[in-house]
């Protein structure tokens, strides 16, 4: 019963949930982030990050490091940390949080079928695939010549079996249909989240309908100024967008029929929870799209905290240490690289 | 008295015994009082040991919490004792007098009073004791202010256990020299 949950809601997951804000309090914070932002070398970064819960993982890193080392070991303290809560989970947390890792898969796949494509080495790609998203019989995704075996061979045993009806067709694969083929799981996996959240029900329905319809939203946005001037046609654009969130429907339509990004503002201004986002974009400028969404999104994330008994927290942690990750990726190329007048452009802070 | 006149379901009610209702009322108010202190402590405990991991600094302090739980029951067991000395024998010709019946509701409110009160009052220390301990984890200023929190919770299981001593107290049953 909404409003209720505190009064059953520990007997399963208060454990988890205590766990999982204890983690939270380990993300990097400004203060952290500016250490390393004044980093002269690779070596630097680790001797920075030695003081925060990175330790042990860094620890036993060889020199000379590289920057790819140290996104792998933090890519591994997520995955241990992942396991940890997987392993001690019962349903519907369990569910849940395999869930979180349907998007990792999607993009394993999508990985895999676009490097064989282009003939490169089935070990190399497993290599680059992130952990989150393994399942077994991956590696025979490189035998697959088009979707039908997709599907027949490998996929139908995977947890994304069902997000594939939509989009079985005989085609051979080729780049333009391997991404149609990743935005349209992508549009199914969230759609079937967004539903199994409300079936759960209470604060754990109202706070991820809520991340969930910012993200498909996100989705449309992207979609539609990635693929201006490309040529998918309006249906077929208009097909890749999630059947739910702000935008639907009205937002859709008028999404799919913008020719470039100053439409797309316009598009969105009318929806007042986004224009926060647009709002720092001046004319024509849209590179720094992504950074005002990932901005956007990380003040939601940390919001969710706020409240307790509800299953949103691991989404949301999940999620800011993936963002985590991709800041310190960014910090560790723009060291590596001598850029860091350029440090502050690419990261966002969380807290 | 007119219970000729009453219907069937008056006249069963009116002949229950009351000294099922005492005991009924002994019941209750240690039965369910522990049932909301346990309920109160799985609650905190469950956060507690998940958040210690991170921060082991907040085990002791956070106990408080779980004793204020405890309390709660020990309320019930208290109001428990005190009202099963109230329970006394009565000839059986004087069973059914008003005063029997009195003393024989009077014990089974004080039961409800005590056992429901406590029930609602172990459910809020929980959960504000699992909160006070996620709280703390993170930031430990936040913990004495989240504990008057937890006293103005706690001391509505006393409100329960007062009025439900003034309720047994008044319990008379008849003598038998009358």
């Amino acid at each position: 019963m909404y409003g209720f949950e505190a009064m059953t809601f520990n007997v399963h997951g208060g454990f988890l949930e205590a766990i999982c804000r204890g983690y939270r309090a380990g993300l990097l914070t400004t203060a952290d982030y500016n250490n390393l932002s004044q980093c002269e070398t690779l070596d630097d970064i680790k001797l920075s990050l030695t003081g925060t819960d990175y330790a042990s993982y860094l620890a036993n890193v060889p020199s000379p490091l590289q920057t790819s080392a140290i996104v792998e070991k933090c890519t591994d303290k997520l995955v241990d940390e992942y396991n940890f809560m997987l392993s001690q989970v019962s349903e519907p947390l369990s569910t849940f949080l395999e869930y979180l890792t349907y998007g990792h898969m999607i993009d394993n796949v999508v990985l895999i079928v676009t490097g064989t494509l282009h003939e490169r080495d089935v070990h190399e790609l497993l290599e680059k695939c992130h952990p989150l998203g393994m399942f077994d019989s991956i590696a025979t995704l490189a035998v697959a010549q088009n979707m039908r075996e997709l599907y027949r061979l490998v996929l139908v045993d995977t947890p994304l079996a069902p997000y594939f009806s939509e989009c079985l067709t005989s085609e051979d694969l080729d780049d333009m249909n391997i991404e149609i083929m990743r935005n349209t799981l992508y549009k199914a996996y969230l759609e079937d989240f967004y539903q199994f959240c409300k079936s759960i029900g209470g604060a754990t329905a109202e706070l991820m309908s809520d991340l969930l319809t910012f993200e498909a939203d996100w989705r449309a946005v992207n979609i539609t100024v990635n693929s201006v001037g490309t040529e998918l046609t309006r249906d077929d654009r208009r097909k890749l967008y999630s059947e739910f969130g702000l935008l639907y429907p009205y937002g859709h339509e008028e999404l799919a029929a913008t020719e470039d990004f100053d439409g797309v503002r316009a598009v969105i201004e009318k929806y007042p929870p986004y224009q926060a986002v647009f709002a720092k974009l001046s004319f024509g400028e849209s590179q720094m799209l992504d950074k005002a969404f990932f901005e956007e999104q990380v003040k939601r994330l940390t919001l969710v905290f706020e409240q307790q008994f509800h299953y949103a927290v691991f989404y949301a942690y999940f999620k800011l240490r993936e963002q985590e990750i991709r800041n310190l990726m960014w910090i560790a190329e723009c060291v590596a690289q001598n850029q860091k007048t350029r440090v502050h452009d690419g990261i966002v802070m969380t807290f | 008295m007119a219970l000729s006149d009453a219907s069937s379901w008056l006249h069963a009610l009116l002949y229950i015994s009351p000294y099922s209702f005492s005991a009924l009322g002994i019941a209750l108010s240690i039965g369910v009082s522990v049932l909301g202190a346990s309920w109160g402590i799985y609650i905190t405990g469950s956060s507690l040991i998940g958040a210690a991991i991170k921060a082991p600094r907040i085990t002791s302090k956070n106990l408080i919490s779980v004793i204020f739980c405890e309390a709660v029951a020990i309320y019930g067991v208290i109001v428990a004792i005190i009202l099963q000395t109230k329970l006394e024998s009565v000839k059986s010709s004087q069973q059914h007098f008003p005063e029997s019946m009195r003393a024989g509701y009077a014990l089974f409110a004080s039961g409800i009073i005590v056992g429901f009160a406590n029930l609602v009052c172990g459910l809020c220390v929980g959960i504000i004791g699992s909160s006070c301990a996620l709280s703390d984890a993170q930031n430990s200023t936040l913990f004495v202010k989240i504990l008057v929190i937890e006293i103005f919770g706690s001391a509505l299981g006393l409100f329960g256990v007062i009025v439900g001593i003034i309720m047994s107290a008044q319990a008379s049953w008849p003598s038998a020299h009358i």
